[in-house]
């Protein structure tokens, strides 16, 4: 096996990586819809999706299903290739996007060492730029060639955001490049390491050896951009319902419809990772690395989880609940109880952990601003983009500059 | 021999020379404008076939990302059309072919002509590349590099002074 794996595992390894990733982020995003609406519907005083499954948890699949089924009519006047060309052009970007993030250290399957996602490039960080820069065609085809004045106003609005907004993400980033010196994603995570946990990572810099600085304000503007980059709440003018329909998605159906939706969703998931990357020390731990009962934390969290889903499956009021919930309370428990026993698989899982953490929390944070903010007005979105978030990443970059100028004399 | 390297050459080289007839070709300024994208992003990829990771991200993100998006949202803003087809023109027919083709033709001699003596690509790792890259660029270059950056700052200001008279 392991021979087999040594020699051809440059060809079967991506493989099997890529499939594993597209199934998960997919089901990822399917479940991502369904946290959004009952996270919402919670802050809102209602229940949410509840009647599809218990808890409303088949609801991302019966979606799915009445997505295929729906017919796709096509308006009269698209421009055809602009218009069957975008819904494409987004999902693909949005997948490709996070080909070259780095989801935990480095792991090693029956004597094979790999890393944790997909491509390990030298220059991640600006593949992931590259591929931002190009996502905005999605959205401004879409808007162009559906022959409709919403779907057009939508699709400019959307290109006059990502090209304003882009600017300032990019330029939050320049802190981070400077501390770590390298465009891998993988060595600025590594970069981060230090005996004191969280003090270590960018967002409050106390690096090992002494060479970071706070990135607290390329973190705040890196967010802001971001969520202006993913067309998200308090930024999501391009699909204002109430001015523009549904903006540039307006005349889409279907399947087609559904990808700008997953696209959406990948996107959002990539941007929270590299969020999590850059300021939030990637996939390492928040505790000082001698603190090892702190590696039982996935168990801690995984069996009372576990118990708590089979107590209230058995009380469920549908008998599929019954079934269904305490079963999968008994799987979470197991698995607590595995890694808490098997300490192998628990060392190899603290890097995911602690990234998947951190990545569901910035999305919680997303959907809990969703839940919360108004949407802005354009005029106030373009003055806050060239006239404040600008001006302060900019500013981030000579102040991280001067400190490590001033640090090397 | 071929190698897969060549393959990806001949695939990415065949994508940029029909990207850039089918831009020709094209009646509609948005078609167009994609099929400049097509070459932007094929020469990116060119890029990175020769080992200048740097240049080819650089190359999607400015030329692929930023300029064609101002390319695409200068058309879509003024809703050009179809452009309308007129009678071509003589000159076009017996000057243009002739000097077309003598073009090429220099332009293939002076490639074949220097091919022998250009310098091999560097063969170590593309980080070091882009440390070499900006270190050339801040010494050696260091006078171009910031004549460069004053004379887009003269453009930006000139493009201001028009924006502004109207008013």
């Amino acid at each position: 096996m392991s021979e087999i794996l040594a020699k051809y595992g440059f060809l079967i390894v991506p493989i099997v990586k890529v499939a594993i990733l597209v199934f998960v982020v997919l089901t990822l995003d399917a479940y991502l819809t369904w946290l959004e609406r009952k996270v919402i519907a919670h802050i809102q005083a209602r229940w949410g999706p509840h009647r599809v499954g218990p808890h409303g948890l088949l609801q991302p699949l019966a979606d799915g299903i009445k997505f295929i089924l729906k017919e796709d009519p096509m308006p009269s006047g698209v421009d055809k290739k602009a218009y069957f060309f975008a819904p494409f052009l987004t999902l693909m970007l949005a997948l490709t996007s996070l080909a070259v993030i780095p989801f935990g250290p480095d792991i090693t399957i029956l004597g094979y060492t790999t890393n944790f996602g997909i491509a390990d490039v030298n220059i991640s960080l600006l593949v992931l730029f590259a591929i931002t820069a190009l996502g905005v065609y999605g959205i401004a085809l879409a808007g162009w060639g559906s022959n409709n004045k919403y779907s057009l106003l939508g699709g400019l609005r959307s290109s006059a955001q990502m090209i304003s907004y882009e600017l300032a993400l990019t330029l939050s980033v320049v802190g981070v490049l400077l501390i770590a010196g390298d465009f891998s994603l993988k060595h600025i995570v590594e970069k981060q390491a230090g005996d004191f946990g969280l003090l270590s990572w960018n967002i409050v810099g106390l690096t090992k050896g002494g060479g970071g600085f706070t990135q607290i304000i390329g973190c705040v503007c890196f967010f802001i951009a971001a969520i202006a980059e993913t067309n998200r709440v308090p930024f999501d003018l391009p699909e204002a319902e109430s001015e523009l329909v549904a903006g540039f998605h307006t005349e889409y159906a279907s399947m087609k419809f559904a990808m700008f939706f997953i696209g959406e969703y990948t996107s959002m998931i990539a941007v929270s990772s590299l969020f999590t990357i850059l300021f939030f020390g990637g996939w390492l731990s928040p505790f000082p690395a001698s603190w090892t009962l702190t590696h039982y934390l996935p168990s801690i969290i995984l069996v009372p989880l576990g118990l708590w889903v089979i107590f209230d499956g058995i009380r469920y009021e549908t008998i599929f609940g019954r079934i269904v919930l305490p079963g999968v309370g008994f799987v979470l428990t197991a698995l607590g109880a595995l890694l808490f026993l098997w300490s192998p698989l628990n060392e190899a899982i603290q890097g995911p952990f602690w990234f998947f953490a951190k990545v569901g929390a910035v999305l919680f944070f997303y959907i809990w601003m969703r839940g919360t903010l108004p949407r802005f007005r354009y005029d106030q979105l373009m003055d806050f983009g060239w006239k404040f978030l600008l001006p302060v990443s900019i500013a981030n970059v000579v102040l991280t500059s001067a400190v490590i100028m001033w640090r090397m004399k | 021999m071929i190698s897969g390297v060549l393959v990806i050459f001949f695939v990415l080289a065949a994508l940029a020379v029909l990207g850039a007839v089918s831009l020709i070709l094209q009646s509609h300024p948005i078609h167009s404008a994609l099929s400049l994208i097509l070459v932007m992003v094929s020469l990116a990829g060119l890029y990175l076939l020769m080992g200048a990771e740097f240049i080819a991200a650089v190359q999607i993100i400015v030329y692929g990302g930023a300029v064609m998006v101002l390319f695409i949202f200068v058309i879509m803003l003024l809703n050009a059309g179809v452009e309308e087809r007129t009678n071509f023109s003589k000159l076009a027919t017996f000057a243009g072919i002739p000097l077309a083709l003598a073009l090429g033709g220099i332009i293939a001699a002076a490639i074949a002509r220097s091919s022998g003596h250009l310098p091999a690509p560097a063969a170590d790792g593309a980080m070091s590349s882009t440390r070499e890259l900006s270190k050339l660029l801040f010494s050696e270059f260091v006078y171009p590099f910031e004549l460069t950056s004053f004379l887009i700052l003269v453009a930006i200001l000139g493009a201001i002074v028009l924006a502004q008279r109207e008013n």
